[in-house]
């Protein structure tokens, strides 16, 4: 046998781990500097200005009138109110049907894969076209839901929601605002819980036997062993299903359309009808970064108690 | 084949010095071992010469030539790691072909090196299966495999047994021996197990907080410690210190006389009065748990003795336990350094 | 009792699945429907009172601009999920494995990246895109995306490299690799499953997107599925809801399918991000 040759000795950039970081690094964070992070600094400078779409650009600095105006608007406050009902509502939902759900999901059974096929359905659904569903679902003369609760007794002429014939879910502010909710549930839930399960199956089996056999029963597993394991998972969980509520406008700009009047109205919605259809691109800034400070704020508060749990 | 040279070695990581100041020098198909407790810095000291790390002070030289910038890949250095570090992606055959293949050896020559090496590890049975589905046993040879597939200048064990087995690893470690015996490739051994380096190492190194407190064969080491934490390191259980006589005296458990308290002792003889607090059957003889003095001050050691001198031994009272001074190893008492009496 | 606990799960797992699938069931139900038959209060909605009919599905694909919606769709789907990858895998292992410590750590800054929202930037970034005159073509599109996806398939990623032993590299590096070979031939393929996550969700989120597609691109041949069926297929106050049910249903059914079979990975993939 001849011997091995020498691996090559000359020294590339394959060997010089900081330059090499560099270089990998460098490409994406160009990217995010260009696309994110100068964007944002702009939407900053422009929230202080005075653009419109008939002059667009940053010019006439105006100080933080913008956001003083946008404050003094109740379709701003009303807004702020929605959005923080529908997150908060849509979240804790989540939370508590993802943990069902991954709990179901970490045994096997028969047909797991259609089952997991089923559940991620609405998560392979476009969000507006998920809006489109759920506007026909709930419609307000055809709804399958209304025609249930007809033929259930619940709606109609002398039943406990009648005499009316339809709910007009889109048409009050508190239904409105629950639907919008039961939507983003519907579409969220099954990222929710493929990162809960995620956290689910890392939780060591001799941990859960343990507990079997001290006697704890399902339920105490569950909220004493489970999910103070899972904390790290479930605030992660927590964030993404936070983001896509706070920061979506899809759903209210297809159903809703924010009214009646303004009673269903949220953030993202409002800055984008604001800035973008009344051409106040100053104002449509301040009111969506008004979102921004809530967002990072949460965020901060949940990876740092996520942290902390995981070093405790 | 190769020597090894250590030259006034650092490692910094900010204000923590992980090895601070090695000196070593490994003779061309010598076997060193390099033994201490963990933290000692001596997976540092390997991950220098395998490339992994650049010291922050010192030089690295093998075969005389100077590497301490040199990459991992240009060292000719075959390591294995304590996790084994199988590809848990690749087949046993492409894990052992991997090191061929990055050196851009031909499939055909690849394909007859990795049955030699297999065979010389007697794991030809595996090389279709995945590692993960291997035992601790024979993930370790397939390691080896990996390891001596490209005749490398120099091995760099770092604890290849600890994972194993205790009725495994000593198997391992005879088969490991024989190898570098055949080979005669130059070989560092890094473990914190003392029978393997006795066993296994023509020299051992032995380390504390950085530094190298002593090189020397077995024996040396054994009859010879050079300083209070040698002797307290090596034999199982390790030699007895106990501060007496201004010095800190040390003795093996072995060849230790015990009487009943009050009888005379001979000049040549050192002896300790000490309560006995526990007797232990080890089989072809006792363990005698024994301290001297009470509170803070007391002083514990241990002693082996025959079957037939623990009949007169009582537990719980006081014994004498004499030592013939020649067999004695003195240290200062301040630096814990070996002095002659 | 164990009959009871065994009853209770597969409650669980029906009642799941049906608030799963149920409003998508009804897209289907509806998008086989005759007009006369749809839009009686009196039917039942549920049944075919009268007989199923193709005649939506036909319309949607020869009399509407659905299958340009749907390439467009694929076509900026599979351009965002490649780009991504190119920026996110090789900038996710630097950050795990290369930079330093403060680059292991950094988990939290790319994620805060990802909270900046969308309604947020699209004023610049569509000022951006004009100036790059790729307003209203599907490169508006291509171009901003990844803005949505590569901060999150890096933080995804960040965990997964780092959940790799580093000995596997050192080894490689000691067998023969560059720093470089060592990630391209030994972590780069024990990534897989966290790249198959990544790959899912840059296709997912790109498809998913409404605000960008609504509001950069306004000619229908660049339009996506995304903006281009609610905006073009309801007309004023004329809702196609057959054709609009089965524009939906035709997007979701095949990918439910495909994330479905790819659910264990994705668990996987997160799995990681958790250690």
């Amino acid at each position: 046998m001849n011997a091995v040759p020498q691996a090559d000795a000359r020294l590339g950039v394959g060997d010089r781990p900081g330059l090499l970081g560099v270089l990998m690094l460098s490409p994406a964070l160009l990217y995010i500097v260009l696309l994110v992070a100068v964007p944002f600094f702009i939407a900053i400078a422009l929230s202080m200005a005075s653009a419109t779409v008939g002059a667009p650009g940053v010019h006439g600095f105006v100080g933080f009138q913008n956001y003083v105006a946008a404050v003094h608007e109740p379709e701003f406050l009303m807004g702020l109110r929605n959005s923080v009902i529908v997150t908060v509502a849509t979240v804790v939902l989540i939370l508590i049907f993802a943990t069902i759900e991954s709990e179901l999901l970490a045994r096997d059974f028969r047909g797991k894969w259609l089952f997991q096929i089923l559940i991620i359905l609405p998560w392979a659904m476009p969000v507006s076209l998920a809006a489109v569903n759920w506007l026909w679902l709930l419609d307000s003369q055809f709804s399958p839901i209304d025609w249930l609760f007809r033929h259930l007794g619940l709606l109609g002429p002398g039943t406990i929601w009648g005499p009316q014939m339809h709910l007009y879910y889109y048409g009050q502010e508190w239904l409105g605002l629950a639907s919008i909710t039961l939507i983003n549930v519907w579409r969220i839930l099954p990222l929710a819980t493929v990162i809960v399960l995620a956290g689910r199956v890392s939780i060591p089996a001799d941990i859960l036997e343990q507990a079997q056999v001290d006697g704890a029963g399902i339920f105490r597993t569950l909220f004493q062993i489970s999910i103070p394991a899972m904390f790290p998972i479930l605030v992660v969980a927590t964030m993404f299903a936070a983001l896509l509520v706070f920061g979506d406008m899809a759903i209210v700009a297809i159903t809703t359309r924010g009214g009646p009047g303004y009673a269903t109205q949220l953030l993202p919605f409002w800055a984008y009808e604001k800035g973008i259809e009344g051409g106040a691109l100053s104002q449509g800034a301040a009111i969506a970064l008004f979102m921004f400070p809530v967002l990072l704020a949460g965020a901060i508060w949940a990876l740092r108690a996520a942290y902390r749990s995981q070093t405790r | 084949m190769a020597t090894l040279e250590l030259r006034g070695i650092h490692k910094h990581y900010g204000a923590a010095h992980a090895v601070d100041g090695i000196d070593l020098t490994v003779a061309d198909g010598e076997f060193l071992a390099i033994l201490g407790p963990s933290g000692c810095g001596k997976s540092t000291t390997m991950r220098m010469i395998a490339g992994l790390e650049t010291p922050t002070i010192g030089q690295v030289l093998i075969g005389d030539q100077d590497v301490t910038h040199l990459p991992p890949r240009a060292r000719n250095v075959s390591m294995v790691f304590q996790s084994y570090a199988l590809y848990p992606n690749m087949s046993v055959a492409k894990n052992i072909a991997f090191p061929l293949k990055a050196r851009g050896v031909p499939k055909a020559e690849r394909d007859a090196r990795v049955a030699k090496a297999a065979q010389t590890m007697g794991i030809t049975a595996l090389l279709e299966r995945s590692p993960v589905r291997l035992s601790g046993g024979e993930k370790q040879k397939v390691a080896l495999a990996r390891a001596l597939v490209r005749d490398p200048a120099l091995y760099v064990f770092d604890e290849p047994l600890s994972s194993l087995d205790a009725q495994v690893r000593a198997m391992a470690r005879s088969e490991l021996r024989q190898l570098h015996d055949r080979t005669k490739v130059t070989t560092v051994y890094v473990t914190h197990d003392q029978l393997e380096a006795l066993g296994m190492g023509d020299r051992i190194a032995v380390m504390k907080a950085g530094r190298v407190r002593q090189v020397g064969t077995p024996k040396e080491l054994y009859g010879a410690p050079a300083d209070t934490f040698v002797a307290g390191f090596l034999g199982s259980p390790p030699m007895n210190l106990i501060a007496a006589e201004g010095k800190i005296i040390g003795f093996r458990p072995e060849g230790i006389g015990v009487s009943r308290a009050g009888t005379p002792v001979a000049s040549d003889q050192f002896a300790v009065t000490a309560r006995i607090v526990e007797l232990e059957f080890l089989g072809s003889t006792w363990q005698i748990y024994a301290v001297q003095g009470a509170g803070e001050a007391a002083q514990k050691f241990i002693a082996h003795v025959s079957p037939q001198v623990v009949t007169t031994l009582e537990v719980g009272s006081d014994h004498v336990f004499t030592v013939p001074r020649a067999e004695l190893h003195l240290f200062d008492a301040k630096t814990g350094l070996r002095v002659t009496a | 009792m164990r009959y009871v606990r065994k009853s209770g799960f597969y409650l669980g797992l029906f009642l799941f699945a049906l608030f799963s699938v149920f409003p998508v069931a009804w897209m289907v139900i509806t998008a086989f429907k005759e007009d006369s038959d749809l839009y009686n209060v009196d039917n039942n909605p549920f049944l075919y009172n009268l007989p199923p009919t193709l005649k939506h599905i036909e319309y949607l694909f020869t009399s509407t601009h659905y299958p340009t919606f749907l390439w467009n769709s694929l076509f900026i789907g599979v351009l965002v999920v490649v780009i991504t990858l190119v920026l996110a895998v090789p900038a996710a292992y630097s950050l795990a494995r290369l930079v330093g410590r403060w680059g292991e750590r950094s988990g939290i800054a790319v994620f805060l990246v990802y909270l900046i929202p969308p309604t947020l930037l699209f004023i610049p970034l569509y000022q951006l895109i004009s100036f790059a005159h790729a307003a209203n073509t599907v490169w508006a599109l291509v171009l901003v995306y990844p803005t949505i996806t590569v901060p999150f398939c890096t933080w995804l990623l960040l965990g997964f490299f780092k959940s790799i032993p580093r000995d596997l590299e050192d080894a490689a590096m000691t067998d023969g690799c560059s720093r470089w070979q060592a990630f391209r031939r030994v972590s780069l393929p024990l990534a897989m499953p966290g790249i198959a996550t990544c790959v899912v969700f840059a296709f997912a989120l790109s498809l998913s997107d409404y605000i960008y597609a609504a509001s950069f691109v306004s000619s229908t041949a660049a339009r996506t599925v995304s903006a281009g069926v609610p905006i073009e297929l309801i007309r004023g106050d004329i809702y196609f809801w057959q054709s609009l049910m089965a524009a939906g249903a035709i997007v979701a059914i095949p990918l439910a399918i495909a994330y479905g079979l790819l659910f264990n990975k994705l668990v996987k993939g997160f799995a990681a991000t958790s250690g």
